[in-house]
């Protein structure tokens, strides 16, 4: 398979203005007989749907939740990047995307990146006229702040809300554009299938959740923005809804699935209470701008923290080890997320970690509030500290945080062209959901630009492209064999599903994933624990087969046959990410190799043999999947090893 | 800990339900309200009997999919937040819980605990927007918007649209649901073109959807997981009768 | 539907409506309880009946009268209208609730506050409007001038234990009714400001809720006492 990224010619700061010329234009009159389907409504696919619809399309749009506004682009806290240059600090175009590819440790397209940083100043101006309430200056102009690790101030917030307020203005856009009949709206509806036929993406397959029903969606584009894939750990920051199934189904009929190892772990979560635990919650990066991490210097103490012996706060300066500020003299405890991640996963490996579980080390505002007073304190975190001490019970003004690292984001996903097309002609993917900005490690406040560049400023004009090629009349009737075929399929799995009389429920199942993930594909990997996963992932898929039980109907609301169908997914999504990561010998970004690193323990990288995009295709059930090579060019970037020594 | 549970159960929208009683032992203290939801559904799994039906999807308090009414308060005995930010330790050894579903016409169950709060979806579809096309936007800093303002569009609009107001409300009334929409959007001056407008017909589809009449008893705020302010209320009050009075419209 | 009736259908015209004509009745309170104050005067009550033959005489009072019997009307019966539709709003009802949680009692009971002051007006008109306008009423002289002697009505009125209990427990009602009534009064028309609101409060909790009530009970309790010789 040659796979053809379709990066324009010319130099980097053109391409995508020439790129926009050359595409091909649908008639203004004709688009509305276009029919597109969209899945998922968070940033990529509300802000999409609206603006095809805005732009004279038929749009479906389809989410799992009761309502569009729910999707889970909702939790992101942090802010927005955009190269504004508002602060006049030395930002732009240039800089933010080649901060975006060097945080990405060069695993992602320049020809993307250059384009994400370029659009993200329109994204601000779009958000606002919409709306958006973002953070202001008493003068009336829009405030920025510096965001992790940034070295200028091109980050726009709303409050710690910022997912919320661009997700709730992309769904106005999305409700207006509903009311005026140009978007179908589908909410409780799942996409099971992705129906495909001469070669190009033809509809979906759907279950209605309320009622179970299966219907089939024809269209002349298919549109996938439908996130990541964190939940394959079971515990992560996602929702609980959150899942692979659109985009793994869509794979298995020939979409490729790109970096699927590359997963981005966040440090400052808090930590695993009990087994009971169904998700992870995220606490701001920004407290680090202000947090000391630290954890007992010897084992000894740590125990007995553990036992509740001893407290934190009675343990001496000289017994406590600034983990970071003594790794990383310069960035100290700012350095890059999977770098804190990594080394607090050590320190609790080596015995030290705190906490009941020994899973979590000191996040300490002690010292921040001698030096700033508590009302400083107060002002910047307060409603962190208030969110923490509602799950722990535990008062971080008196008794230093405990954070532990969680899986947050996954950079790997559907393989993508320029135009954000899949290796299936008419299927797209958009946002979380595919390969391409990020490279092996997402930079903060980078996850709400990507997925608004692609809705709302990529796949209006590059979709355009598409539908002209193929005209109006070629689509498929939804009583056409492909489409009843697809149906049959689903409903056999859906059967398969309610027929197995086990002992086990999905939720047991899937929790035992996580577990293999977390421990041996997770913060840190290795030859050995690769291959054992492997195995037990087999293993495990076998037991979800032959053990499993699913209790109540198809013909109704049925959310553990939902959560069923969701694991089975995520197990062969596990499996392919330990291939991945198996496969890429060589440290980069979030995916660390431990045979491979420098003498002081950091990622290293291989840019003479791992400089590739890793495009794996479904060969069948049970057959190992090929992996196909996109090779990456820098031009305009010289290739440098990360160091925050 | 151990605890009774009441729950209500609903085959699908046309069934009758009842509520069911539940006992559940090692109930830690430290578990979110539907953690223990959770071990009650593995419970019931594991018995071969049907898991009780219940929306929830972010569990960290920002999705505003969780809609239990519990113990008679919506979202439960904590104030300014979710069931799922709900734990165990607001109650105590042997408690006994009573868990339902939101209660009003315009919300109906589905099954269980889960209602269709789609009736808010069409309200904001009748005018919770700006009109303005994707590439039509100024550059975002020629409007000064100063901080106040900003803050205040920021308070009414960081509602999770999860229908606490309408479930606390004796009227069921989506006065606190409206008002925040209309109010983030009428004090910005992006929202100010239609403000008119979009306060006449926002509430006249909230009327449709059989929501009832505000009676400014306050239920609706003290229950809000943003703690939403019924100044907002009174701007939709008098967005309303403004345009009512001195719209074009005839 | 014109946009009149269109808006007086909505939920927030018919609460308009309430309102209105709930604050121009606290208007009335006002100027009630004003005048009724002479009964206090210990003139033997020709004060009061020229202030009650000016009230029924004078063309302009006559008119602002009428008036309100029609907003007391209006009142009670888009209460009802409001009520049934705010209990068909919710056709399911909770098995177990806690209002006392989050909202004072006197919001949530307006209904029934109201449906007391509603029979307490329909006796009270009946004592005293019905007697000042159909008779029988003693007459008294002043200056050469007949009057209505509404003042002896009154008299005889209070002396009764069980219609001044009556009184004073309507005048219960009628503060708890204030108390949300005219704070609600203003909310609804939207005028919610930081600087005034908490003048309105006060004015609702203390003068509406307190003072106007207590002074209205006064009367019957200064009679009664006065008839049965505590005071003299």
């Amino acid at each position: 398979m040659n796979l053809e990224s379709k990066i324009p010619e010319g130099p980097l700061a053109e391409k995508w203005a020439r790129h926009k010329f050359g595409l091909k234009l649908v008639n203004p009159a004709n688009k509305r007989k276009y029919e597109v389907i969209v899945v998922g409504t968070g940033l990529a696919g509300a802000s999409a749907a609206a603006s095809l619809a805005e732009l004279g399309y038929t749009v479906k749009a389809f989410c799992f939740q009761d309502s569009p506004r729910r999707a889970h682009s909702i939790a992101a806290q942090g802010g927005i990047n955009a190269a504004k240059n508002y602060q006049n600090d030395g930002d732009s175009v240039f800089r933010l995307f080649y901060d975006t590819i060097k945080g990405g440790d060069y695993r992602a397209r320049e020809g993307n990146v250059y384009r994400l940083a370029e659009v993200s100043v329109n994204i601000i101006d779009q958000c606002v006229a919409q709306g958006v309430p973002f953070a202001r200056e008493y003068g009336g102009l829009l405030a920025n702040r510096s965001f992790g690790g940034a070295q200028v101030s091109r980050t726009f917030y709303a409050r710690g809300q910022t997912g919320q307020q661009l997700l709730l203005g992309a769904y106005s856009a999305l409700s207006r554009q509903i009311a005026n009949g140009k978007v179908k709206m589908f909410p409780r509806t799942e996409m099971l299938d992705l129906v495909v036929e001469g070669g190009k993406a033809r509809g979906i397959i759907t279950r209605n959740l309320v009622t179970g029903k299966i219907e089939s969606h024809s269209a002349h584009a298919v549109l996938l923005c439908t996130g990541g894939y964190g939940n394959v750990f079971y515990l992560s920051t996602n929702a609980m809804g959150s899942n692979v199934t659109a985009a793994w189904r869509a794979h298995k009929k020939g979409a490729l699935m790109a970096n699927p190892c590359f997963t981005q772990i966040h440090p400052t979560c808090i930590p695993v209470k009990g087994k009971y635990q169904s998700k992870l919650t995220l606490m701001s990066e920004s407290l680090r701008n202000d947090g000391r991490v630290w954890a007992p210097k010897t084992k000894e103490d740590a125990e007995k923290i553990r036992k509740g012996e001893l407290k934190p706060t009675d343990l001496k300066e000289e017994d406590r080890d600034y983990f970071l500020e003594r790794r990383y003299p310069a960035f100290g405890n700012l350095v890059p997320r999977d770098v804190a991640s990594r080394n607090a996963k050590y320190v609790c490996d080596e015995g030290r970690g705190v906490a009941a579980t020994g899973l979590a080390v000191y996040l300490d505002f002690a010292d921040a509030i001698k030096r700033d007073g508590r009302t400083t304190i107060e002002a910047k975190y307060g409603n962190l500290f208030e969110m923490y001490e509602k799950i722990v019970d535990d008062n971080p003004y008196e008794t230093p945080m405990m954070i532990y690292p969680a899986v947050h984001y996954t950079m790997g996903g559907l393989w993508v062209d320029y135009n954000l097309m899949t290796t299936i002609p008419g299927l797209y993917a958009l946002g979380e959901a595919n390969f391409s900005d990020h490279g092996a490690n997402r930079l903060g406040a980078s996850a709400l630009m990507q997925g608004l560049a692609d809705g709302y400023f990529v796949v209006p004009y590059t979709l355009g492209d598409y539908l002209a090629t193929i005209g109006h009349a070629d689509k498929l009737p939804v009583e056409a064999p492909a489409f009843k075929a697809a149906e049959a399929e689903v409903k056999h799995m859906v059967d398969r599903l309610l027929s197995a009389k086990g002992e086990r429920t999905p939720e047991e199942i899937h929790r035992e994933l996580g577990h293999i993930m977390w421990d041996y594909c997770g913060m840190s990997r290795s030859a050995e624990g690769l291959k054992k996963a492997k195995g037990m992932i087999q293993d495990l898929k076998k037991e979800f087969w032959t053990n499993m039980r699913v209790v109540g109907d198809a013909e109704e609301m049925n959310q553990a046959l939902e959560q069923a169908g969701r694991v089975a997914d995520f197990i062969e999504l596990g499996e392919l990410m330990v291939d991945d990561a198996l496969a890429r010998e060589e440290s980069c970004g979030g995916h660390f190799r431990e045979e491979y690193q420098t003498e002081d323990g950091e990622a290293l990288r291989d840019d003479a043999n791992f400089a590739y995009v890793a495009a794996w295709e479904y060969k069948g059930d049970n057959q190992p999947e090929v992996l196909h090579k996109e090779e990456l060019v820098f031009e305009n970037v010289k290739l440098t090893q990360r160091s925050y020594k | 800990m151990k605890i009774n549970l009441k729950v209500w159960r609903q085959k699908n929208g046309n069934a009758a339900g009842k509520l069911v009683d539940y006992k559940l032992d090692n109930i830690s203290p430290d578990m979110s309200f539907l953690e223990m939801f959770d071990v009650l559904n593995d419970e019931l799994m594991h018995k071969g009997e049907e898991p009780v039906a219940f929306d929830h999807d972010c569990r960290e308090g920002i999705c505003g999919m969780c809609s239990m009414y519990i113990n008679g308060r919506a979202h439960g005995p904590q104030t300014g937040a979710t069931t799922c930010q709900l734990h165990m330790r607001s109650f105590a050894d042997g408690d006994t819980i009573i868990v339902e579903p939101w209660r009003a016409r315009a919300f109906p169950v589905i099954k269980d605990l889960m209602v269709d709060r789609s009736a808010f979806d069409r309200v904001v579809q009748s005018g919770g927007y700006v009109s303005v096309n994707t590439g039509s936007a100024r550059d975002a800093n020629e409007t000064l918007i100063p901080r106040t303002i900003a803050d205040e569009a920021m308070d009414a609009a960081q509602c999770i649209g999860c229908g606490a107001c309408v479930a606390a409300c004796k009227n069921a009334s989506a006065m606190l649901f409206v008002a925040a929409k209309v109010s983030h959007l009428a004090v910005l001056p992006q929202g100010q073109a239609e403000a008119s407008i979009r306060a006449e017909r926002m509430v006249a589809q909230m009327d449709a959807e059989g929501f009832g009449a505000c009676s400014f008893t306050g239920a609706c705020s003290v229950e809000c997981p943003k703690s939403i302010s019924l100044d907002h209320i009174a701007r939709l009050n008098r967005e309303y009768l403004g345009a009512k009075i001195t719209s074009e419209a005839v | 539907m014109s946009w009149v009736t269109q808006t007086l259908a909505s939920s927030l015209g018919r609460k308009v409506i309430m309102s209105l004509t709930g604050l121009f009745l606290c208007t009335f309170l006002i100027v009630h309880v004003a005048g009724n104050l002479q009964l206090f005067k210990a003139d033997g009550g020709r004060a009061f009946n020229e202030y009650s033959y000016f009230m029924t005489h004078n063309p302009v009072i006559m008119t602002v009268s009428y008036l309100l019997y029609t907003s007391i009307v209006v009142h009670a019966l888009m209460a009802l209208i409001l009520t049934r539709h705010n209990q068909a709003s919710r056709p399911v009802k909770y098995a177990y609730q806690r209002p006392e949680a989050n909202s004072p009692w006197s919001s949530r009971n307006m209904g029934i506050l109201g449906t007391v002051l509603l029979i307490f007006i329909v006796i009270h008109m009946r004592t005293f409007w019905y007697t000042m306008h159909f008779g029988p009423i003693p007459m008294a002289e002043y200056d050469g001038k007949e009057y209505k002697d509404l003042y002896k009505i009154v008299l005889e009125a209070f002396s009764n234990w069980w219609y001044v209990l009556f009184y004073v427990i309507a005048m219960g009602a009628l503060g708890y009714h204030m108390v949300h009534g005219f704070k609600s009064g203003f909310q609804t028309l939207g005028l919610r400001h930081k600087k005034y609101t908490p003048l309105i409060e006060f004015l609702g909790v203390y003068v509406f809720s307190m003072l106007i009530p207590a002074l209205f009970a006064a009367m019957p309790v200064y009679f009664f006492l006065k008839h049965v010789g505590v005071i003299g």
